[in-house]
């Protein structure tokens, strides 16, 4: 088999066996929809909805995608204010660990009341501020951890502090930051999810979720679970590509 | 002759948490143009700080540092540096790495010229074929002789190494100093080589200048003719001699033996 081919069937094999691992257990164990419902249950909850799936599917996505680029501007801007500056470091560091300790299920309600009815925002807002962090820790320990030798060859050469961050920081901060970004994408969508499922009236495949469980529609619910599943997996492997792209340096050859 | 690097009476301290660390304490060092001057001192006396004064990257507390004729305010696209970390840029291939410098210092050389100089550097250190290669491809030694290059790359007046070779096995090592003494000769440079090798110190330099434990000074100054480049030279007596001498410096300098006349 050739490693395109099989880089595409192993896993696809995996998903299949889970799928049929799934069915089998939910035969065996003669467990009611309500209960745990199976793949072949799946099949109607979507040909039914399909058109819901796609249109709620888009809002989670696209809301997901810009909270997620927020956070990509606001998290580099903040580790880098703190990668040039100690003090910088030790004055946000405490406040961004307290910040990010919060767990944001308490966050969401408030924010929801803050601005009420500006659904949109409040999705966007909540998963830029769960998705931020990793990012923001990860461009400022990439440039503070930066060997003063790095610095030393171009700056023993008049080189300018940007020069220096466009030709040595930032290109090898990348591999940092897109393990952070691999953290912070599948965040976002975890925030963009809070928020639509708790706020009434909400968009998205959170709201659908919602709506399957006041209809007591489990197979829906399922449904929905599969598809924010694949939705993650999607979101998660184009950040995987993007890294292949500027950062494939860092990837050592097989063998 | 006049000296291309006058470092005169350099004093100089770090500030730390807690307190000024005293580094250098009345450094002299002097190195005429073409010269290569080897400086060995005990680990952790200065011999980096020095580096880094004469590259312009910081400045001394006293004393005065001049590159031909020009007292060092500040960084100077004259210089050339390597260090025991090759500190190659790996997203880039060998070539882009050794042209790096050439984006940086205004240069009137043609792009085409500048890869050109690049490809020869390579081919005289033995890394032809190599161009295209990322770093990680590459054995230590073979990264150390790209960093080696990228120092040469902008023609520097002055090239500082500091430990280039200290990281690598003994047989890479002595390898290394072949292609630095064809390198000498090749490429016209006033050098400074930072070394815990006593022996490499006395193959490639012409001076070696021993410095106190910290904070350093100039404790000892020793000349080395020049025998060629075979390295079956370290093996005579005349380079046990010098051997000798060194060691017992460096044990004066790790306030480890007694100090006796004669010592500068
Ligand atoms: N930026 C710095 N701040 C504070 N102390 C430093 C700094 N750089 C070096 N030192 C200290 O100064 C001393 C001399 O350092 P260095 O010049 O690197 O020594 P060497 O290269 O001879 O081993 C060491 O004790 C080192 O810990
Ligand atoms: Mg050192």
């Amino acid at each position: 088999m050739s490693p395109r081919l099989r880089k595409i069937a192993v896993p696809l094999a995996a998903v299949v066996i889970f799928l049929i691992f799934w069915e089998f257990l939910v035969w065996a164990m003669g467990w009611p929809n309500y209960k745990m419902a199976s793949p072949s249950d799946l099949v109607p909850a979507y040909t039914r909805y399909w058109e819901l799936f796609l249109v709620m599917g888009w809002q989670t996505l696209w809301r997901t995608v810009v909270g997620l680029i927020l956070a990509i501007i606001v998290g580099v801007a903040i580790g880098m204010v703190m990668g040039f500056s100690r003090v910088m470091r030790e004055a946000l560091y405490p406040l961004l660990v307290g910040f990010n300790a919060i767990p944001k299920a308490t966050v969401v309600p408030i924010v929801a009341l803050m601005f009420v009815g500006a659904h949109d925002f409040n999705t966007v807002l909540i998963a830029f501020m769960i998705s931020f962090f990793p990012i923001a820790v990860s461009i400022s320990i990439g440039l503070s951890t930066l060997e003063p030798e790095y610095r030393d060859i171009l700056r023993a050469l008049g080189a300018s502090q940007s020069t220096i961050f466009w030709k040595i920081a930032l290109p090898k901060t990348l591999p940092e930051f897109f393990g952070a970004l691999k953290v912070a994408v599948t965040l976002a969508f975890i925030g963009t999810n809070l928020m639509e499922i708790v706020s009434p009236h909400g968009r998205g495949l959170g709201a659908l979720f919602d709506s399957g469980k006041t209809n007591s529609d489990y197979p829906l619910m399922f449904a929905v679970l599969i598809a924010l599943a694949a939705l993650g997996i999607l979101l998660y492997y184009i950040v995987v590509w993007l890294e292949s792209i500027f950062a494939g340096w860092a990837e050592r050859a097989p063998g | 002759m006049t000296n291309l690097i006058e470092i005169k009476g350099v004093r100089h301290a770090y500030q730390t948490p807690s307190g000024p660390l005293p580094v250098l304490d009345g450094l002299d060092v002097a190195v005429p143009e073409g010269g290569f001057v080897a400086v060995v001192g005990p680990s952790g006396c200065g011999k980096s700080t020095l580096t880094r004064l004469v590259a312009g990257l910081i400045k001394p507390d006293e004393g005065e540092v001049w590159l031909h004729g020009e007292k060092v305010k500040g960084p100077r696209s004259t210089v050339g540096m390597a260090f025991q970390n090759p500190v190659l840029l790996e997203w880039r291939s060998i070539l882009k790495n050794v042209m790096l410098p050439l984006e940086i210092v205004p240069t009137k050389m043609s792009r085409k010229a500048q890869e050109e100089r690049a490809r020869y550097l390579l081919g005289l250190v033995g890394l032809e074929g190599f161009e295209d290669k990322r770093p990680s491809e590459l054995s230590g030694g073979m990264r150390q002789r790209a960093s080696l290059c990228r120092a040469l790359v902008h023609k520097p007046e002055v090239l500082i190494l500091d430990e280039p070779f200290g990281a690598l096995d003994a047989f890479t090592r002595e390898d290394l100093w072949q292609t630095m003494q064809k390198v000498k000769e090749a490429e016209p440079f006033t050098g400074v080589l930072i070394t815990h090798d006593l022996r490499e110190s006395i193959y490639l330099a012409d001076q070696v200048v021993v410095l106190s434990g910290r904070p350093a000074r100039t404790q000892y100054v020793l000349d080395v003719p020049d025998r060629g480049h075979d390295i079956e030279q370290l093996y005579t007596p005349e380079s046990a001699e010098m051997l000798a001498i060194l060691r017992h410096q460096i044990e004066v300098a790790q306030g480890r033996a007694p100090v006796e006349e004669g010592v500068a």
